[in-house]
C-alpha cells in the first residue's frame, strides 16, 4: 500500500495531478448543481408571484420576442 | 457606392488626423513602450540586438490595440451611426472604410517609425528593409482583425480591456511571422525563411480583409440592432 | 412519428420539450458517467504496469490526455452550437453554446495544469514553449474571451449573436493558430530534450486510457445538460422579472 502511495518517487507529481482534476470537477460539478437549483427555485418563486398571468413572458427568449 | 465609401473613408481619416489622437498619439506609445525596453533588460547592445525584432512587433501590436476601441464606438455614441446603418453602404462596406482609415492613421505611421525605434535597439540596418516589408505586409491584418473585435465590444463599458483580450490571440499568427521575417533576414536566410514569412503574413493578411469586415459587421447588427 | 429530420430538429427547439428530454436523461447519463470513471480510475492507478520508460508518471496521462481531449470537444460543440445559433436561429443553440465554454476552459486548464505536472518529471521542465503546449494556451485565452464577451453583455439575445461571432472566428483562427506555432517553433529549434513522439502505448494502458477518456466524455455531457437546464432556467427567471417590472413600473 505504501508503494502504492510513493508511485515509484513520483509521488508528488502523480497524487498532485489527479488531485487537481478532482478539485477541478468537483468544483465544476457543485457550481453547476448550485447554479441549476438557484435558478430553478427562483423561477419557481417568480411563476408562483406571476400566477399564471405571465404565461407567454415564462417562455424562454425567442428571436422574436423583441 | 463608391463615393460613399470614399467620404466615410476620408471623413475618418480626417477625423482621427485633427483630434491628433489618432497617429500621432499611436507613435509616440510605441516610442516609449521600445524605449521602455532598454530600460528595463539593460544597455547590452547585443542583448537588445536580439530582442528587436520581437520588442518592435510587441509594441506595434500593442500600440494599433489600444486605437481600435475608439473605432465604431465614437461614431455609436455621437448617433452618426445611426446615419451609416440607414445609408446606401451596407455594413460590410462601412466596416472596411474604418478598418482601411484605422490602418492609414495608425498602422502607416507605425511602420514608418519602427526603423528609427529600431535604431534605438541596435537593429542591424541590413534587416531594416525587411522590417518595413513585413510590418507593411503585416499591419493590415492588424486592422482587419482587429474591426471584429472593436465591433463585438461597442457599447460595453471598458470595452478597450475586453477588446484586446478578445483580439490577442487573432494577433498571435501576425506576430509569429512579423517576427519570424525579420528574425530569418537578421540570420542570415534571407531567401528561404523570410520569404515564406512573408508569404504567411500576405496571406493572413488577405484573409483578414475578406473575412474581418463580414465578422464585424455580423457583430455590429448582433449588438445594435 | 413520422417527423422529418429538420421538423424532430425543431421539435427539440421547444425549450419545454428539451426540458423534459433533458431531466428523463440526465439520471442514466449521471450514473453510466460515475461508473465508467470508477472503472478508469481503477485500471489508470490500480490495475496497469507502469512504463518501462516513464514509470509511475504515465499515470498522469490517464487525466492529462483525456482532459486535453475534452478541451478539444468543447471547443468544436461551442463552434457546432454558435454556427447553428447564427445559421438557423436554433433557440437552444446558443444556450448550448453557452454552457459549453466553462466546462472546455476547466478541461483546457487541466490539460495545462496536468501537462506542466507531467513534463516536469520527465522532460525536467514545468513549461516547454512547443507547439502543442503553446496552442492549448491560446485555446484557454479563446475560452476566457468568449467567456468575458458573454459576461459584459447584459441582454442575452445581443450577447447570444456577438458570442456565437467571436467562437466562429476562433474556430477559423485555430488551424492558423497551430500551423503558425509550429512553424515559429521550427524556426526556434527548442534545445530540450522532448520529442512530439513520445511512448508507444501498449495495450495494458489502452484500456484505462480509453475508460477515462469514455468516462470524461460522458461526464462533459452531464455537466453540459445540468448547466444547459440552468442556463434555460436564467433566461426564464429574467423574463419573469422583466414582465413583473413591465406590470409594477408602469
Amino acid at each position: 500500500m505504501e508503494e502504492f502511495f510513493h508511485m515509484g518517487g513520483y509521488a508528488a507529481y502523480v497524487w498532485t495531478s489527479y488531485g487537481l482534476a478532482a478539485a477541478v470537477i468537483l468544483a465544476l460539478v457543485w457550481q453547476s448543481l448550485c447554479d441549476w437549483r438557484r435558478q430553478s427555485s427562483l423561477a419557481a418563486e417568480l411563476e408562483k408571484a406571476a400566477g399564471g398571468r405571465v404565461r407567454r413572458a415564462a417562455a424562454p427568449a425567442r428571436e422574436d420576442d423583441r | 457606392m463608391r463615393r460613399a465609401f470614399l467620404a466615410l473613408l476620408a471623413r475618418d481619416i480626417r477625423l482621427a488626423a485633427g483630434m491628433g489622437g489618432g497617429g500621432g498619439m499611436a507613435v509616440l506609445f510605441f516610442l516609449t513602450v521600445v524605449a521602455i525596453v532598454p530600460l528595463g533588460v539593460g544597455p547590452d547592445r547585443p542583448v537588445l540586438e536580439l530582442l528587436a525584432p520581437g520588442m518592435l512587433w510587441v509594441g506595434l501590436l500593442l500600440a494599433s490595440l489600444l486605437t481600435l476601441d475608439r473605432m465604431f464606438q465614437a461614431d455609436v455614441e455621437d448617433g452618426s451611426f445611426d446615419l451609416l446603418s440607414m445609408g446606401p453602404l451596407p455594413l460590410e462596406l462601412v466596416a472596411v472604410a474604418k478598418s482601411l482609415a484605422h490602418w492609414v492613421v495608425t498602422g502607416l505611421p507605425l511602420v514608418i517609425a519602427a526603423p528609427v525605434l529600431g535604431i534605438l535597439l541596435n537593429l542591424p540596418p541590413a534587416t531594416m528593409p525587411y522590417l518595413m516589408l513585413a510590418m507593411l505586409v503585416g499591419t493590415p491584418a492588424l486592422s482587419f482583425i482587429g474591426a471584429v473585435g472593436a465591433a463585438l465590444t461597442v457599447g460595453v463599458r471598458r470595452g478597450g480591456l475586453l477588446a484586446s483580450l478578445l483580439v490577442l490571440p487573432f494577433y498571435i499568427p501576425v506576430l509569429i511571422f512579423g517576427v519570424g521575417a525579420v528574425e530569418a533576414a537578421a540570420g542570415g536566410f534571407e531567401g528561404q525563411a523570410a520569404r515564406q514569412a512573408l508569404l504567411f503574413l500576405a496571406a493572413i493578411t488577405l484573409a483578414a480583409i475578406a473575412i474581418g469586415p463580414l465578422g464585424a459587421a455580423a457583430a455590429l447588427r448582433a449588438i445594435l440592432r | 412519428m413520422s417527423l422529418t429530420a429538420a421538423q424532430r430538429f425543431h421539435a427539440y427547439a421547444n425549450p419545454a420539450r428539451f426540458m423534459a428530454l433533458s431531466e428523463r436523461l440526465l439520471a442514466p447519463l449521471s450514473v453510466l458517467t460515475l461508473l465508467t470513471l470508477g472503472a478508469g480510475l481503477w485500471f489508470a492507478l490500480f490495475s496497469s504496469p507502469p512504463d518501462y520508460q516513464q514509470g509511475e508518471t504515465v499515470r498522469i496521462m490517464y487525466v492529462h490526455v483525456p482532459s486535453a481531449w475534452l478541451a478539444m470537444l468543447g471547443y468544436s460543440v461551442m463552434a457546432l452550437a454558435s454556427a447553428v445559433a447564427l445559421i438557423f436561429r436554433h433557440p437552444l443553440a446558443d444556450v448550448a453554446a453557452k454552457s459549453a465554454a466553462p466546462i472546455g476552459a476547466a478541461f483546457t486548464f487541466l490539460a495545462l495544469a496536468t501537462g506542466s505536472l507531467w513534463g516536469k518529471p520527465m522532460w525536467g521542465t514545468w513549461w516547454e514553449w512547443d507547439a502543442r503546449m503553446t496552442s492549448v494556451l491560446i485555446l484557454f485565452f479563446l475560452y476566457l474571451g468568449y467567456m468575458a464577451l458573454w459576461a459584459t453583455i447584459e441582454d442575452p439575445l445581443r450577447a447570444a449573436r456577438a458570442a456565437a461571432v467571436l467562437a466562429l472566428a476562433g474556430a477559423i483562427n485555430i488551424p492558423v493558430i497551430r500551423y503558425s506555432v509550429v512553424w515559429w517553433n521550427t524556426l526556434h529549434q527548442p534545445a530540450s530534450v522532448f520529442r512530439m513522439d513520445g511512448p508507444t502505448i501498449a495495450p495494458s494502458m489502452l484500456l484505462p486510457l480509453g475508460l477515462m477518456a469514455a468516462g470524461f466524455t460522458l461526464l462533459f455531457f452531464t455537466l453540459h445538460l445540468v448547466r444547459m437546464r440552468a442556463e434555460i432556467m436564467r433566461r426564464r427567471v429574467r423574463n419573469l422579472r422583466l414582465a413583473r417590472a413591465d406590470e409594477g413600473g408602469l
